[in-house]
């Protein structure tokens, strides 16, 4: 699914990542975890190709296809999705125009027929019925007013319905208490499948808790430094990052 | 809420006495003759024993003037000024020949500035203070002189720059408010007899606040110092300017023109705690204070600060601005003007992006009282270069009583997409809730305001140096005292 | 002293000023108006830039343009090409001029309500001249603006809408004005007057345009309205021209105790643009609802100065203004609320908005505060800006075409401004007219259209 290979990335000049390789396979789930400042937002952002994120070495190979030079949108159409750490907010467009909007020119990229608004309106409420989502929130303005619960899992909403085949988690655990946690995870839960892939990259175990990762990578200093399977999240819970980097607790 | 008609009256029985500056001192002065001519001019740079260039650059600006009309479009209203009726120097006689030491200043002289609040004697001096103070129309004493001359800050008058370093400030005398700039700033071009240099040599952080107070003391005297400041590569100086005056029942004019250059990584803060004679309570007599301040952001990351607080003057017409040239320079304006009884008051700021991701901030706290007029104007151009450059501007209004006016003129161009400019203003009164609260809790009324208004001037306050916060916050207190209801 | 410069002078000559036949030429006062707003625009002359309120917009291409008024011979249209905003062609009252004159032959009066007039200026001049004596100047001449003295000198044309006390139009009102049809660069000076009595409520709407993106022509226009007590206008003004079109239009409304003025200003064309609107607010409970957006592209001009004045207690007033300049082209926001000595309890708000979307765009704003009176609640904000990065890659990454992302948001940005028009298909039918501004290449849903 997706194949990282040397990768590095530079912000404003500034090296973030260093040679990072990384490999996920259809259906595997698998976590980052690493300090503030190890390049865990970097990482996200650059395989979703946005601007200011320069790869000056390595490849991002994805479904085969290397994503270098591949517009965000065009990312997306190829079933690539990343949850944001900070969803963005956007006054006077209606969640769901915006949320039908996204479907269809995916839709259209991939060669299906658009959906009419009765079709997609069935087709949303399916789904925010899974996740507990009123009606109301879809009528609000993308993100406007939302909750830090209320926006996570409108992410999760999205992805839902996008249907996509990487998923990328941003710090989806951040800002969120323990039940809209739970609520938010098993959304995820439910879209795990055997053709679908994820990454979740939090700071914190909590969340591996609830979503059970494959593999777990620690991610410092712009580098893989371990890799290992879901215990090493507890390990590191326990321990700290100290042993990575010495000056994360 | 209207003020109550009693607090008013309370107010007006507190104006009589809270002038505390309007004393004159009796000293013997050597003017020029009455009058603005050519004769004038040289008469002031012969004076100075001037080189030719700068007796040059006098005439000048002394033609140019005399084709220039007043301007018209800020919104203070007065009589004309009759420039022919004032005097263009004047000198306290026994420092005519400059004072060598402060042994040898008058003990009038001193003692006027110990009933300033500002000893010139060293001993007594505000711990990391240098004064430089300027009596009428010259330089009475400048204290830490040495020490400052220890780490190669020059701060001395203006004129023994021109004698100690001619080509500084042949350099940039005029290079940022140039002789042409407007009516006022041209006639200080032309006559002005006074004022304080500094230059921060490159690497140097100044090690003291740099002060000057200036006096208008000489009747029928107008003053027109002319203030030059130059921080060249990774410097920081922090500058305070005082001014008052006594009482007249005529109208002096006071000019001047204060002119700032930061060089690569230089850091100038310009603090102005302005209080000259107002005028009395039914608006007679008081200094017209038509001044012109700019700064120069020349260099890469350099910054530029100005803090304003302005009680005092019949009429204001100031607008320290920034030219922000360099790349990532940065210019602040923090202002709090107080206008009361009849005084009028027209200031702001202009921030002038030039350089990619130079940042601007205002903030601007108005405060008006009695019959006064004030305006807050101020421009922010982001001009095409300005790529990424960003400004803020917070406006702020307060009005007191039904019989004065706040008026608010901010003009915005952008011209360039990547710049960010956001502008947000508030007129409002003190409320009558708040007013009570605080009463309710024992405080009295006059108190009450002064904690209001010291809580809506808070941004602002905090920007000034310590030693002189605490004055200005009493100084806020004093101008409205019985303004409130 | 005849203190106009040449190019005023110019300007003047082509324009004919004392041609013969203009509406009411045999009332006496109407002559005696117009002469002495002709004496005082020679006095005064164009304005220039060196004017505080024309800083910003220079009359430059109107001086250029050779403007000659209008006459019999320049062009008719037929009914199919008039561009209704509203879509019920043969339903709503409407008139239709055609470079500057009232084409009769389309229906006007559709089901108006007795006791409410709307016809030509000169049918009003002629069959209620008391009337219009008591009206025509009386709001917008006292200020002395030189483009309403030009107004006033040369008015040929224009509507007249009286609706009675008490009396409700239901149905909007919509006035089509469509410049250049004819190979001339024609100039035109509408005088259109507004009056509802007490209790009236109408809705009037303004379709300024062209046919074809086409033709050079100069509407000079001035509305005076009159707002009796309780009484309510909702009035809105689309200004979609010609790229040559010179539009300079005055709104000057007098508002008493507890009437309701809503105006809602959309320019999306034209070679330069001035919408000044002047709003007194005379009665207590009087409110004013002064919003607009602007959109340009090219070397488009557009200009929105308004003054709102507090005249006595207890009066509102609010407004949106936001816009979105493309390519070369520049916009300037002057606004000035005023409150007066007494108008005590006066709540002033007043927002504008800007996105620079080419670097070549120039946003110049203005937003001004002149209070005499301390129990008030006023303020006003500006920004200028360009598109928020992060919202379009948050799109971009949810699979939506960038070109089509960034229409998305600007739609938006202007939904703030769209969020002021109190009537839900005025609402839908402005929004239609943003909608085809819009780069047309991407993808549009329709679900927009609903909201």
């Amino acid at each position: 699914m997706l194949e990282i290979k040397n990768l590095h990335v530079s912000v404003e000049g500034r090296e973030i990542l260093k040679g990072l390789d990384l490999s996920i396979k259809a259906g595997e789930v698998h976590a980052i975890m690493g300090p503030n400042g190890s390049g865990k937002s970097t990482l996200s952002n650059v395989i979703a190709g946005r601007e200011g994120y320069v790869v000056t070495g390595g490849r991002i190979v994805y479904k085969g296809e290397d994503l270098t030079g591949v517009e965000p949108e065009e990312r997306a159409a190829k079933g690539l999705f990343l949850a944001f750490q900070y969803p963005v907010e956007i006054p006077g467009v209606a969640n769901t125009t915006f949320l039908k909007e996204a479907l269809n020119s995916i839709r259209r990229y991939q060669g299906e027929a658009e959906l009419d608004a009765l079709e997609f309106v069935k087709l949303m409420r399916l789904k925010t019925k899974h996740l507990g989502i009123a009606d109301d929130m879809m009528k609000r303005a993308v993100n406007v007013g939302f909750s830090g619960g209320e926006k996570k899992r409108n992410e999760v909403l999205q992805m839902a319905v996008l249907n996509p085949s990487l998923s990328i988690l941003d710090e989806t655990d951040s800002g969120l208490d323990i039940d809209a946690l739970k609520i938010v995870a098993e959304g995820v839960n439910k879209l795990r499948s055997k053709d679908r892939s994820m990454l979740i990259i939090t700071h914190y175990q909590r969340l591996l808790n609830y979503i059970v990762p494959d593999k777990v990578h620690v991610l410092a200093n712009g580098t893989i430094k371990r890799t290992g399977s879901k215990e090493l999240a507890l390990e590191l819970e326990e321990k700290g990052y100290a042993e990575f980097d010495g000056t994360a607790a | 809420m209207v003020a109550s008609t009693k607090t008013i009256s309370q107010i007006q029985e507190l104006e009589e006495d809270k002038y505390k500056y309007g004393f004159t001192t009796n000293l013997e002065s050597e003017t020029s003759p009455k009058g603005l001519s050519e004769e004038t001019v040289r008469f002031i740079s012969a004076k100075k024993d001037e080189p030719e260039w700068l007796l040059d650059w006098r005439l000048r600006a002394y033609r140019h003037w005399l084709t220039m009309s007043e301007p018209e479009w800020s919104k203070v209203s007065f009589e004309p000024i009759d420039y022919q009726d004032s005097y263009y120097y004047s000198a306290p006689k026994t420092v005519k020949d400059g004072p060598k030491s402060l042994d040898e200043v008058d003990p009038e002289l001193i003692e006027t500035y110990e009933k300033l609040g500002i000893p010139l004697k060293e001993q007594e001096v505000l711990a990391g203070v240098a004064v430089d103070a300027v009596f009428d129309s010259v330089s009475v004493a400048t204290t830490f002189k040495s020490k400052l001359e220890e780490v190669g800050v020059i701060f001395c008058p203006l004129s023994e720059a021109l004698k100690k370093c001619p080509d500084l400030v042949k350099k940039y005398l005029g290079s940022v408010v140039p002789y042409t700039d407007n009516k006022h700033a041209t006639l200080n071009s032309a006559v002005f007899t006074e004022g304080s240099f500094v230059y921060i040599p490159p690497g140097i952080r100044c090690p003291m606040e740099l002060s000057t107070y200036f006096r208008i003391n000489a009747e029928n005297t107008g003053q027109f110092e002319r203030t030059l400041i130059i921080a060249d590569r990774d410097s920081y100086v922090s500058y305070l300017e005082g001014c008052t005056a006594p009482m007249r029942d005529e109208n002096q004019l006071h000019a001047a023109v204060v002119e700032l250059v930061a060089l690569d990584n230089a850091e100038i803060k310009y603090s102005t705690v302005q209080n000259w004679y107002p005028g009395d309570d039914s608006g007679n007599g008081g200094i017209y204070n038509f001044v012109t301040k700019r700064g120069a952001c020349r260099g890469h990351n350099s910054k530029i600060s100005w803090t304003q607080v302005e009680t005092g003057s019949a009429i204001t017409w100031k607008y320290p601005s920034c030219i922000l040239q360099g790349d990532n320079s940065v210019g602040e304006f923090y202002s709090i003007a107080i206008t009361n009884n009849f005084q009028q008051a027209d200031t702001g700021t202009k921030m002038i992006h030039l350089g990619k991701n130079t940042t601007s901030k205002i903030i601007s706290k108005g405060i008006s009282a009695g019959r006064a007029e004030q305006t807050y104007r101020g421009l922010v151009r982001m001009s095409p270069k300005a790529k990424h450059a960003r400004n803020f501007t917070q406006c702020d209004s307060l009005l007191i009583g039904d019989q004065c006016g706040a008026h608010t003129v901010p003009y915005i161009e952008s011209k360039n997409k990547t710049a960010i400019v956001e502008h947000e203003a508030t007129t409002s009164t003190i409320s009558e809730d708040q007013l009570f609260y605080l009463r309710q809790r024992g405080i009295a009324v006059e108190d009450a305001v002064a904690l209001v208004v010291n809580g809506f001037c808070r941004e602002v306050l905090q920007q000034l140096p310590m030693e002189f916060a605490v004055e200005a916050q009493k100084l806020v207190g004093i101008s409205l005292e019985g303004s409130v209801g | 002293m005849i203190r106009t410069d040449d190019s005023s002078l110019n300007f003047l000559q082509n324009l004919n000023i004392d041609r013969p036949g203009l509406p009411g030429a045999s009332l006496p006062w109407l002559n005696a108006l117009r002469q002495n707003s002709k004496d005082l625009f020679i006095d005064i002359g164009l304005p220039t830039q060196k004017m505080e309120g024309w800083k910003y917009t220079s009359l430059k291409p109107l001086e250029d343009a050779g403007f000659r008024t209008t006459n019999e011979d320049d062009g008719l249209v037929s009914i199919e090409q008039v561009p209704p905003l509203l879509p019920e062609l043969d339903e709503v009252p409407r008139l239709v001029f055609v470079n500057g004159r009232l084409q009769s032959s389309f229906p006007t009066q559709n089901g108006l309500p007795d006791g409410v007039y709307l016809d030509h200026l000169s049918n009003i001049l002629n069959e209620m001249p008391g009337w219009a004596e008591k009206h025509i100047g009386k709001v917008a001449d006292a200020n002395g603006l030189p483009l309403v003295q030009l107004n006033t000198a040369m008015m040929d044309t224009g509507y007249v809408l009286r609706v009675g006390s008490g009396l409700v139009v239901e149905k909007p009102i919509e006035i089509i004005f469509i410049g250049g049809v004819t190979d001339n660069s024609i100039a035109y000076f509408p005088r259109n007057l507004i009056v509802l009595e007490d209790g009236a409520k109408a809705t009037v709407v303004e379709h300024h345009t062209c046919i074809g993106s086409v033709g050079s022509y100069l509407s000079n226009m001035v509305t005076e309205i009159t707002l009796g007590a309780s009484s309510n206008l909702s009035h809105y003004k689309v200004q979609a021209e010609s790229k040559d079109a010179i539009h300079l239009g005055s709104v000057q409304a007098l508002v008493a105790s507890d009437a309701k003025y809503d105006s809602f200003t959309l320019s999306i064309g034209g070679r330069l643009s001035r919408n000044e609107i002047l709003v007194q607010l005379n009665g207590s409970g009087a409110y004013a609802g002064v919003s607009g957006g602007y959109l340009m592209r090219g070397n488009e001009h557009c200009d929105n100065t308004t003054t709102i004045e507090h005249l006595v207690p207890d009066t509102s007033s609010r407004e949106v203004f936001k816009g979105v300049l493309d390519d070369q082209s520049r916009a300037v926001f002057q606004g000035r609320i005023v409150v007066h000595k007494d108008a005590q309890r006066t709540d002033g708000h007043q927002l504008c908005k800007t996105l620079l979307l080419s670097s070549g765009a120039e946003m110049d704003a203005k937003p001004e505060l002149e209070i005499f009176a301390d129990d008030v609640k006023c303020s006003h904000g500006a920004t200028t800006g360009q598109i928020d990065e992060s919202a379009l890659f948050y799109l971009r990454s949810r699979g939506i075409p960038e070109a089509h992302a960034r229409n998305l948001l600007v739609q938006s940005f202007l939904a703030e401004a769209l969020e002021e028009i109190p009537q839900e298909d005025m609402k839908k039918a402005i929004s239609n007219k943003i909608l085809h501004w819009l780069p047309a290449s991407c993808y549009l849903s329709e679900e927009w259209r609903e909201t």
